[in-house]
Formats: structure tokens, C-alpha cells, sequence
């Protein structure tokens, strides 16, 4: 029995091995669970964009314009004349392998097309065959292959499983920077109405009302006054955001997540309390404005034009409004549109003032031309200065860890001031490993618009590197709770926490800053802005902590 | 020497043969990096897969005790579930591949009717283990069903019931 037991084909019927293709010749298959649904075409109309109709990824048929081939390689020629670098990295990668195993999405889907370096060959195949001598000459020995009806559903596929997070770029050599790539593909895939509904319907959503979630103005004012009476109930102190106020010092914009979905809510009742607290003590006057009511911004995700539209809004209503300069709240992508593209694509804003903080009067000489700053940056300056009364131990019960958001960290290296910030403002700091933040973070699994729900599986797969290396830290040191200073990493880390690492919460910073702060007028606190118990002083963190009730936990 | 004996002593390099069919599941690519990449944080699945490996074959090969053994595989098969790459059966039958390791390695010893019968007796618990992990598996996709549905009911309407904005209509949708 045992010898006949040894074959292979005896030991089972059941095929459990792979395809050993190699990956041009290995076909794609679309899987529920991987991808997000198709953008309603309404959305897709709201913004000009073209081809709005209905279809569905699963489908054979999606309704492709007739020359959508040459609609692609006019796309590709266009924008390899207009962006330099896609040229670039079209032509340079020596294949070398450094970025391959570097990628959250491949490391947790164990899918080789997740490898950045075949993610950009998927599209430089196409680029070589139409566009190089070189590959019309070697076609598919030199890496080459026509543009045909599979490679543009395989390209839809992986380029929505890209989070455009960029951590593969600071291993290449080159500086290839795939999350570039990405971002030409999917602008290619728009030019064929191809795009995904929870980055269209929230685009649209913006352009029409101020924000993603499309939440009309006085639903805007109606939550914060609502925060307002949850903040009364905690501290005692009932504070007075104002709106569209004109004349205001600064105008403060973040995204509405923090406005609408928890736990980002607890986040923005943290803006709205620092923003009391400097007014009673430096008459600092900070307002909310309804009309950007959305620091986000999906139209990075789906072209340089929506991009610019979407952001226009902000320096639009701080002219208005007459403030000094723009405070931005805690978010990820926003900030990379902020740093990386707003100073020239609708700046230079030369009617706002080179930011100054009024209080401590520190020039914020990175937003010279953007005349945007930081939240984390103006708080952890208010706090190396002295300005804010802060009794840390009343987020003893908590165990600190920091995700460095994809953006903020490689979008503009900003790895110390939150760390700053936290460890002025809890007594239990503890970093993930080195290789798992700051420039090397691992992404959330969901950011660039991939934050639906139906793709669930590539979340939780794409999120596991960052999970694995909370776990050690929950293991390690105890950790309970995940500051990050993200609107989507609040709404996304949550589940991922729930599958990965049920111990550990999510927190946005200014949470931490508000739970520690010591307002003027406050009554003695028993309860956090969560409503939970505040620990006693002498109480073990261990011991104290139970993580609230999260269903499908 | 018995089969316990035998298994006891040969033990790392059926761990290893077995580790090597797990990743072999995976494409070329990717069980090759799963190989090669030592470092946890850079290779969680690899990592996850060979520190569990070890006690998962001395608690079959000892006590057998269920809550240890699932104990060992949840964290496996909680990647694999959400691996799309992978069916449900090549999710979960990399328990059984420790019969392959097993034979593979003791094919000499085999020849002994013993050991082989004591081999046919001991694979009945490899079996077990099997039930278990397939226990495992829907117990993690059902918890991906329910993360899924109640993701945007929660992050998006939670607020908006708390503030009163959302009245009607929510109230059952609240916690699938
Ligand atoms: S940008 Fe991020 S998600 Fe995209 S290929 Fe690179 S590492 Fe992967
Ligand atoms: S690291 Fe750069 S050059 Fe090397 S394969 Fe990746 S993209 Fe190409």
C-alpha cells in the first residue's frame, strides 16, 4: 500500500499545485473578493469622463468602445510624450528583482503578477510590442506582447491591486517608481470608462457637494454640533467651531472620513477641542469651512485633471475666506497631493501668507509654496514649545504603536514629528520593527481607492505585513492600540485588526492629544471621548484595557 | 526502533520535506521567495508556515490535542483563506502533505510491516488534523463574510446613527 501510496497521482486526484507557466502565458482569472465593483455610470458622467455605461468585471463582454485599441495607444503615446518619467520607466528597469518581493500585495497574496516588477511589465509589454524596435524584433523573447482584450482585463485587474503606495520604488536601484506606472494605468483604463465605483462615486460625490462621502452642508454642520454636545458630555467644556468664517487666522480642511466614520470621529472631536483650547488661551481662530469640507483626494486616483479639480476647491475658499494659510487634518493621500503636486498644479497660492505659527512663531518652511500645514507638525510645535498643558498619564491604559500612513511617510518623509507627538502624549510608546516603518512602512492593504468592502480578501491579504508586524509588538510589549494619522487607515485598519489582531484598536493622534489635554474650565474626566471608563492612575494597562465589541471579530 | 522513535529522530528533515510542499502550492515565484526570505517581517507567510510546522508534528506526534493543534493551524490557514490564489482544497491539504514528508523519508523503513501498519494508524490522526483545519478554514471565511458585510454599515453609518442623523432603515442592518 505504501508503494502504491507514493505517486503522486494516487496521493491525490485533486490538482494542489500551481501552474508553473510563466506569467505571460498564465492567464488571469478575476476572483470575487479581489477586485471592486465597476463605477456606476452616473458618476462616470458627473465627471466628463468618457464611456459612462453599465458593465461588470466578471462579465466576457465589457462593452468596449469599438477602437478601443487605438483610444489605449493613443493614451500611451500621449502620456509618453507629456510625463517624462513613464517614458523613463518604461525603458530602464534592468529586470533585476530588488522591488519583486517588496510589495504588501504580493507578499500577502502570494500572486507573482503582485511583484511590482511584473505589475510595470504587464504594461511595458504592451509599451515594447507598439512602441520600441527592439521588441517589434524579439516580440516575446524580448518581453513583448500585443495588446489584445485578456492584457487589458489583466491590466484592470493589477493596477486595482496596486495601492500606489511606492514602497517597492525605494529598493529600485533606478528609482522606478511603480506606483507611477500604476497611476498612467489606470488613467489609460479611464479613457475607457473602466474605472471602479468607490473611487468614481466618491470623486463625483466631491465635485458635487465638497466631499466623498456627499454629505450636503448642513449634514456637515449637524455632525460637528453633534460632537459638540459628545465633548460637553466628556469634559465639561462645551466648545464653539465656527464655519465659513471670514477673516478667520487659518482655514482648517480635512477629509470628511473623520467627520463621518468612526473612529476618525473621535479624531476630528480632538481637532475641534485643540482648536477651543487655543482660541480660550491664545485667541487663535481656526474655522471649518462647508464647501472644502474634503481634504481627501480620489481624483489622484484617477487622473492629473480630476486630481486638480478636486484640489482647486481648497485655495478657492481660503481666498474667500481671507485666511492667513490652510491647516490640513490627519490624512494620508491628501498630503501627497498636497506635497507633491498642489504647489504647482494650482499654486503657487500667493495670496495666502508663508505659514507662520501665531503662537510660537515658527515658520513651516515646507509649505512655503503650499501654504498648507500639517496638523501633526503645528501640534508637535505647540508642544516643543511648551503650549499645551498635557497630562500623559491619562492615556495610561493604552500601549502605543504608530503606522506610518504610505503617503505622509514617502510622500514627504514625515516620520518624526507624529512619533514626537504620541510620546508627549502617552507614557507607552513601542515601534514595529525597523524594516516595517517610516520609509520601509508597509501599506494598510487598501489605500488608492481599493478601501470598498467587496474586495475584502485582497485587503486582508494585501494588509497582512502590516498586521503581522502589530502582532508582534501586541505579543512583544502588550500593544493595544494603532495610532495612525490617516482618514482611510482609521476606517480600514479596524477589520484588518479584527482579522489579524483582535487585541489591538485604532486611534487617529489628535484623540491621544485631546485625551491628555488639560482644557481650561474642564470638569474631572471619568470618561474618554469614546465614553469609555478613564483608567486610574495607578491601574495596569494590561489589565484595564478591553477592546470594544466589534462584530465579525 | 518504533515508528514514534523513527519519526522522533527523522523529524527535522520531514519538517523541512513538509514545509517544502506547503510553499510548493504557491506559484514558482512566490514559493521561491517564501523559501529564501528569512527575515518574519518580510516574509510573514513563510515565517508564519515554518514556526508552526515544528509543534504542529510534536503535538500529533504527542498528545494530540485539539485545542493545541488548532491552535498551531490558525494562523496558516488564516493566510491561506484569504489567499484567492488558492482553492479552498489546496488551502487546506497542506496537512496532509506531512503523509508525503513521512513516507518520503522513511522509505526504506517501510519495507517493515510494523512500521508500516503503526504509519497506516498514525496518518489516521494526520486525517483528524485534516477535519480540523477544514474546521479552520470556513470558520475564517465566515468571519471574512462578516467583516465584509458589516464594513461600510459601520464606518459609515455608525456615526450618523449616533448623531441622530439616520433614524429609520438601519436599525437591522446593525451587526450581520
Ligand atoms: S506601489 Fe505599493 S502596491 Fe504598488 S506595486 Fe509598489 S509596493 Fe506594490
Ligand atoms: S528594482 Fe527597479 S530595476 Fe529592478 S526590477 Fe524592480 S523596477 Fe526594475
Amino acid at each position: 500500500m505504501s508503494e502504491r501510496l507514493k505517486s503522486d497521482e494516487d496521493f491525490s486526484k485533486i490538482d494542489l499545485n500551481p501552474s508553473k507557466t510563466g506569467w505571460m502565458d498564465t492567464p488571469t482569472v478575476i476572483k470575487d473578493g479581489m477586485f471592486c465593483f465597476a463605477a456606476k455610470p452616473q458618476s462616470v458622467k458627473t465627471l466628463d469622463l468618457p464611456y459612462s455605461r453599465e458593465w461588470n468585471p466578471k462579465h466576457d463582454d465589457w462593452k468596449l468602445p469599438e477602437n478601443w485599441k487605438e483610444i489605449i495607444y493613443e493614451g500611451m503615446r500621449d502620456r509618453l510624450d507629456r510625463f517624462r518619467t513613464f517614458k523613463i520607466f518604461m525603458d530602464i528597469c534592468v529586470r533585476c528583482g530588488a522591488c519583486a518581493d517588496k510589495c504588501h500585495f504580493f507578499i500577502g497574496t502570494g500572486d507573482p503578477k503582485n511583484m511590482p516588477v511584473l505589475r510595470a511589465e504587464l504594461i511595458r509589454s504592451v509599451y515594447k510590442n507598439d512602441f520600441t524596435t527592439f521588441g517589434k524584433i524579439f516580440g516575446k523573447l524580448g518581453g513583448a506582447r500585443p495588446l489584445t482584450l485578456d492584457v487589458l482585463k489583466e491590466w484592470w485587474y493589477y493596477f486595482f491591486q496596486c495601492s500606489e503606495c511606492r514602497r517597492c520604488s525605494v529598493f529600485c536601484p533606478y528609482g522606478i517608481d511603480t506606483a507611477e506606472i500604476t497611476i498612467i494605468g489606470r488613467e489609460l483604463l479611464n479613457l475607457l470608462g473602466l474605472n471602479i465605483d468607490w473611487i468614481a462615486t466618491p470623486v463625483s460625490n466631491c465635485y458635487m457637494t465638497g466631499n466623498h462621502m456627499g454629505i450636503q452642508p448642513h449634514a456637515f454642520v449637524g455632525m460637528l454640533e453633534f460632537f459638540v454636545d459628545d465633548i460637553e458630555e466628556c469634559t465639561g467644556v462645551r466648545v464653539n467651531p465656527t464655519f465659513n468664517k471670514k477673516g478667520a487666522d487659518i482655514l482648517f480642511v480635512t477629509p470628511s472620513g473623520d467627520v463621518f466614520g468612526d473612529p476618525g470621529t473621535y479624531t476630528c472631536m480632538g481637532y475641534m477641542i485643540l482648536f477651543h483650547y487655543l482660541k480660550e488661551k491664545y485667541g487663535l481662530e481656526v474655522t471649518w469651512s462647508t464647501y472644502a469640507s474634503e481634504g481627501g483626494n480620489f481624483g489622484l486616483f484617477t487622473s492629473n485633471e480630476v486630481m486638480k479639480r478636486l484640489n482647486s476647491k481648497m485655495y478657492a475658499e481660503a481666498k474667500r475666506l481671507g485666511v492667513k494659510w490652510i491647516l490640513g487634518g490627519e490624512c494620508g493621500h491628501m498630503w501627497r497631493v498636497i506635497n507633491q503636486y498642489m504647489g504647482t498644479m494650482n499654486g503657487p497660492a500667493d495670496f495666502l501668507e508663508e505659514p507662520v505659527n501665531p503662537i510660537t512663531g515658527t515658520k513651516f518652511e515646507n509649505a512655503k509654496s503650499t501654504k498648507m500645514v500639517h496638523i501633526v507638525e503645528f501640534t508637535a510645535d505647540l508642544i516643543k514649545h511648551g503650549k499645551l498643558d498635557l497630562d500623559p498619564s491619562r492615556n495610561d491604559n493604552l500601549k502605543v504603536t504608530f503606522h506610518d500612513s504610505c503617503n505622509p511617510a514617502r510622500g514627504m518623509g514625515f516620520f518624526e514629528e507624529p512619533r514626537y507627538v504620541i510620546k508627549n502624549v502617552c507614557n507607552n510608546y513601542y515601534d514595529m520593527p525597523r524594516n516595517c516603518i517610516k520609509e520601509q512602512t508597509f501599506c494598510c492593504g487598501s489605500g488608492s481607492g481599493l478601501n470598498a468592502s467587496e474586495d475584502m480578501e485582497l485587503r486582508l491579504a494585501g494588509g497582512l505585513p502590516r498586521a503581522n508586524a502589530v502582532k508582534y509588538v501586541n505579543e512583544k510589549h502588550g500593544v493595544n492600540m494603532l495610532a495612525c494619522i490617516c482618514a482611510i487607515d482609521r476606517a480600514v485598519l479596524p477589520p484588518l485588526m479584527g482579522y489579524w489582531v483582535p487585541e489591538v484598536d485604532v486611534t487617529g493622534i489628535h484623540e491621544l492629544v485631546t485625551n491628555a489635554l488639560i482644557i481650561p474650565g474642564e470638569k474631572e474626566k471619568t470618561v474618554n471621548l469614546r465614553g469609555e471608563d478613564i483608567p486610574d492612575k495607578e491601574s495596569d494597562p494590561d489589565e484595564y484595557y478591553v477592546r470594544p465589541a466589534f462584530s465579525g471579530r | 526502533m518504533n515508528l514514534k522513535d523513527l519519526l522522533e529522530k527523522r523529524k527535522s528533515a520531514i519538517i523541512k520535506c513538509w514545509f517544502d510542499l506547503v510553499v510548493e502550492t504557491y506559484p514558482l515565484d512566490t514559493s521561491q521567495f517564501l523559501k529564501k526570505q528569512k527575515d518574519p517581517f518580510a516574509n510573514p507567510v513563510g515565517a508564519t508556515i515554518s514556526q508552526a510546522l515544528k509543534p504542529l508534528f510534536d503535538e500529533i506526534l504527542n498528545r494530540m490535542d485539539h485545542e493545541a493543534i488548532a491552535a498551531y493551524i490558525d494562523p496558516i490557514i488564516r493566510i491561506r483563506a484569504v489567499q484567492s490564489i488558492l482553492s479552498p482544497s489546496q488551502a487546506t491539504s497542506f496537512i496532509f502533505f506531512l503523509k508525503k514528508a513521512i513516507r518520503e523519508n522513511l522509505r526504506k523503513e517501510l519495507k517493515d510491516i510494523e512500521i508500516s501498519n503503526d504509519l497506516l494508524v498514525f496518518e489516521l490522526k494526520i486525517d483528524e488534523v485534516g477535519l480540523i483545519a477544514f474546521d479552520i478554514f470556513v470558520k475564517c471565511r465566515e468571519q471574512v463574510y462578516t467583516i465584509k458585510a458589516n464594513d461600510r454599515l459601520n464606518r459609515a453609518f455608525g456615526a450618523f446613527k449616533r448623531a441622530g442623523l439616520v433614524t429609520e432603515t438601519m436599525d437591522d442592518t446593525q451587526g450581520l
